[in-house]
């Protein structure tokens, strides 16, 4: 007779249990798997497509403090096509003044970079090989989970289970865990959806990124490598969703009216498409052995292009509360490196969400009053190098109390 | 057959009752959460100090490796078990049953190797073993003969080794705050144990270590911050305090 289908399941036992792959996930295991700490990654999407060689038009301003994690967790050397930010030009609509930061103000290191999304997951599929700590179980979906006071339980859906201390949810802004653990999100939708597609231009960018403040919301130029940007265009949701759908000439000529012709002829290149704009914060990131990081504890208007910066932040975050406690051979997923991570980030994201949503509020609108005081405000800035200075060091990323890994140090 | 049907029930009774101590221990939000948070900043002056003696970088994983290292007054095993996971070859000793229980049934789940014994430290002493490190936290505030028993913690460290101690200290600050500390840090303690009058003041700690043959090296004060119910190391002595001693020789 056979045994009873328990005795054939295989547990593999972890520290930390990853759910959802993405690229605050990944990070988190790349990071967790360079200190020692092994964990397993589970995620529903299959490797080979996520890492497809083609352009799936998705580019990421990766901030300063950011790139120098990446770099000491061994994974910057494996980022392919990096194209350094010099430059920031922020102007609203036609209006003559406008606020410009350089980087060369603050010293050598560009403001940030632009790097493509199949770019930062083929860099992270070539960290994590290369790290035996990490195990990444895709596709694969998570068909239970339990947490207890002394661990979790993942059972997966090929009926194996990975047990570990902690299980942190990467799992993305509708987070099922989230939902699962009961905690509560503030959240709305903005009535503003984002165009995102790449653009082939004649003129070089020379690295100067631009942000424009339009009537109908942002519209940002970042500059790619060779003479390519990425465009995040904002627009209400009904006219994006036609704009997409228009014929290639058309959306184009609905481009290059917004876009000028300040780098000579244009050409749209690779996918173009259309995502509604949306804004949640989780009232808390923890529960009993669990953390939401990432796009499951918040999510940000791209106003900014800060989302993926904290998300990555809370990776940097929550892997040193884990290290520490792990070094003092102490329970990596007990409650003091639970509070520990929430008192770091929650009050942090709260100020960047804010900011966010005002910025947007404040932007998206061509009431005069509100145009002339905010063209005022930046001129002002502009004008106040101090000013001018912190909120660049804001864009890199590089103030406040900063998780080891964000000054590029080891953990 | 009596005897033989009941033996196994007692067993598994006394093992149900252990479990149970066990996470009552080892549950960071009950009886003994002040004990939990004051426990990252016990455990990283003791490594800390261990790693500098052996030349070690106190972040990498398992510092203290090879260590042999002995708890005086282990209670659950609340140090004893992180000390292991560092790597330590942990000895951890307390005169109480049903700590050595306790203790054991929890490092038996978690799958952490410590040998727990229900032994004094004279007993380990007079057996001839000797440590890398002795930690003997919050311990010496309730010892009868305090010569006596330093006594036995230096015969227990070889040439060179460290001992770790932690107690309150003597101050009316320390006495506003005993009740709070008995009853909150130390409720595990039957009332009337924490005898405000044998807490010692830092040099009397100190001479009793001298008197012992060990020379104080370290003397650090541990506060409390209630914002984040944390535990830091500070200069302020005044309600609880570490120090180690060091054994000569070598």
């Amino acid at each position: 007779m056979l045994p009873p289908m328990s005795d054939l399941t295989v547990e593999t036992r972890v520290d930390i249990v990853i759910v959802g792959g993405g690229l605050v996930g990944m990070t988190l295991a790349a990071a967790l798997g360079h200190a020692g700490i092994s964990c397993a990654v589970i995620d529903a999407e299959d490797p080979a497509t996520a890492s497809a060689d083609i352009f799936d038009g998705r580019v990421f301003a990766i901030a300063l403090s950011v790139q120098r994690m990446m770099a000491a967790i061994g994974l910057w050397p494996h980022v392919a096509e990096t194209q350094p930010i010099e430059e920031i030009r922020v102007s609203d609509g036609a209006s003559p003044l406008f606020l410009h930061y350089d980087h060369r103000e603050l010293g050598d290191e560009p403001l940030g970079h632009m790097v493509e999304s199949r770019m930062l997951r083929r860099a992270l599929y070539r960290r994590l090989a290369d790290l035996p700590m990490v195990r990444l179980h895709a596709p694969m979906k998570v068909a239970r989970l339990d947490r207890d006071i002394d661990g979790v339980t993942a059972e997966l859906a090929d009926g194996s289970v990975v047990t570990g201390r902690l299980c942190v949810a990467a799992d993305g802004r509708d987070s099922p865990l989230r939902r699962a653990a009961g905690i509560k999100s503030i959240a709305w939708r903005y009535r503003q959806s984002g165009i995102v597609c790449a653009v082939a231009h004649e003129k070089p960018h020379r690295g100067i990124a631009h942000e424009r403040f339009l009537p109908a919301g942002p519209f940002a130029i970042l500059p790619m490598t060779g003479n390519r940007s990425s465009l995040v265009w904002t627009e209400p949701t009904d006219l994006a969703r036609v704009l997409v759908g228009l014929p290639a000439d058309e959306f184009h000529a609905e481009m290059r009216r917004r876009f000028g012709d300040f780098l000579g002829a244009t050409e749209v290149v690779g996918p173009r498409w259309s995502y509604p704009l949306a804004f949640h914060h989780a009232e808390r990131y923890i529960d009993r052995r669990l953390a939401l990081v990432g796009d499951a504890a918040h999510l940000m208007h791209p106003i900014a292009g800060q989302g993926l910066n904290a998300g990555l932040r809370d990776v940097a975050a929550l892997a040193e509360a884990i290290v520490n406690a792990d070094r003092l051979g102490l329970d990596v997923g007990g409650d003091d490196v639970l509070r520990r991570y929430q008192r770091w980030r929650h009050a942090d994201n709260t100020m960047m969400l804010a900011v966010t949503d005002v910025l947007n509020r404040l932007f998206s609108n061509d009431i005069w009053p509100v145009k002339l005081a905010r063209d005022l405000g930046l001129a002002a800035v502009n004008r106040l190098p101090p000013l001018r200075r912190l909120f660049m060091r804001h864009a890199m990323g590089t103030v406040g109390h900063l998780p080891r890994l964000l000054k590029g140090e080891a953990l | 057959m009596l005897v033989s049907a009941t033996g196994p029930t007692v067993d598994q009774d006394e093992v149900a009752r252990f479990a149970a101590l066990a996470q009552k221990w080892w549950d960071t939000k009950g009886e003994f959460a002040p004990l939990h948070a004051l426990n990252p900043v016990r455990l990283g002056f003791i490594r800390d100090r261990l790693c500098a003696r052996h030349g070690r970088d106190p972040g990498a994983q398992r510092p203290l490796e090879g260590l042999r290292l002995i708890d005086v007054g282990c209670g659950g095993g609340l140090l004893a078990e992180p000390l292991a996971r560092m790597g330590a070859e942990m000895v951890a000793i307390d005169a109480a049953a049903e700590n050595i229980g306790t203790a054991r049934a929890h490092a038996e789940q978690a799958g952490v190797a410590v040998d727990y014994r229900c032994v004094t430290a004279e007993a380990v002493a007079a057996a001839g073993e000797r440590f890398d490190g002795v930690v003997a936290m919050e311990i010496v505030e309730h010892v009868a003969d305090v010569d006596a028993f330093m006594a036995a913690l230096a015969d227990l460290a070889r040439p060179g080794a460290p001992v770790f101690m932690a107690t309150l200290n003597r101050t009316l600050k320390a006495r506003a705050l005993a009740v709070f500390l008995a009853e909150r840090v130390l409720r595990w303690l039957p009332p009337g144990t924490h005898d405000w009058r044998k807490f010692l003041k830092p040099h009397e700690l100190a001479r009793a270590m001298r008197h012992a043959g060990l020379i104080p090296r370290a003397l650090v004060g541990v506060t409390y911050n209630p914002l984040g119910n944390s535990w830091r190391v500070s200069r302020d002595t005044d309600i609880n305090y570490m120090m180690m001693a060091e054994k000569p020789g070598e």
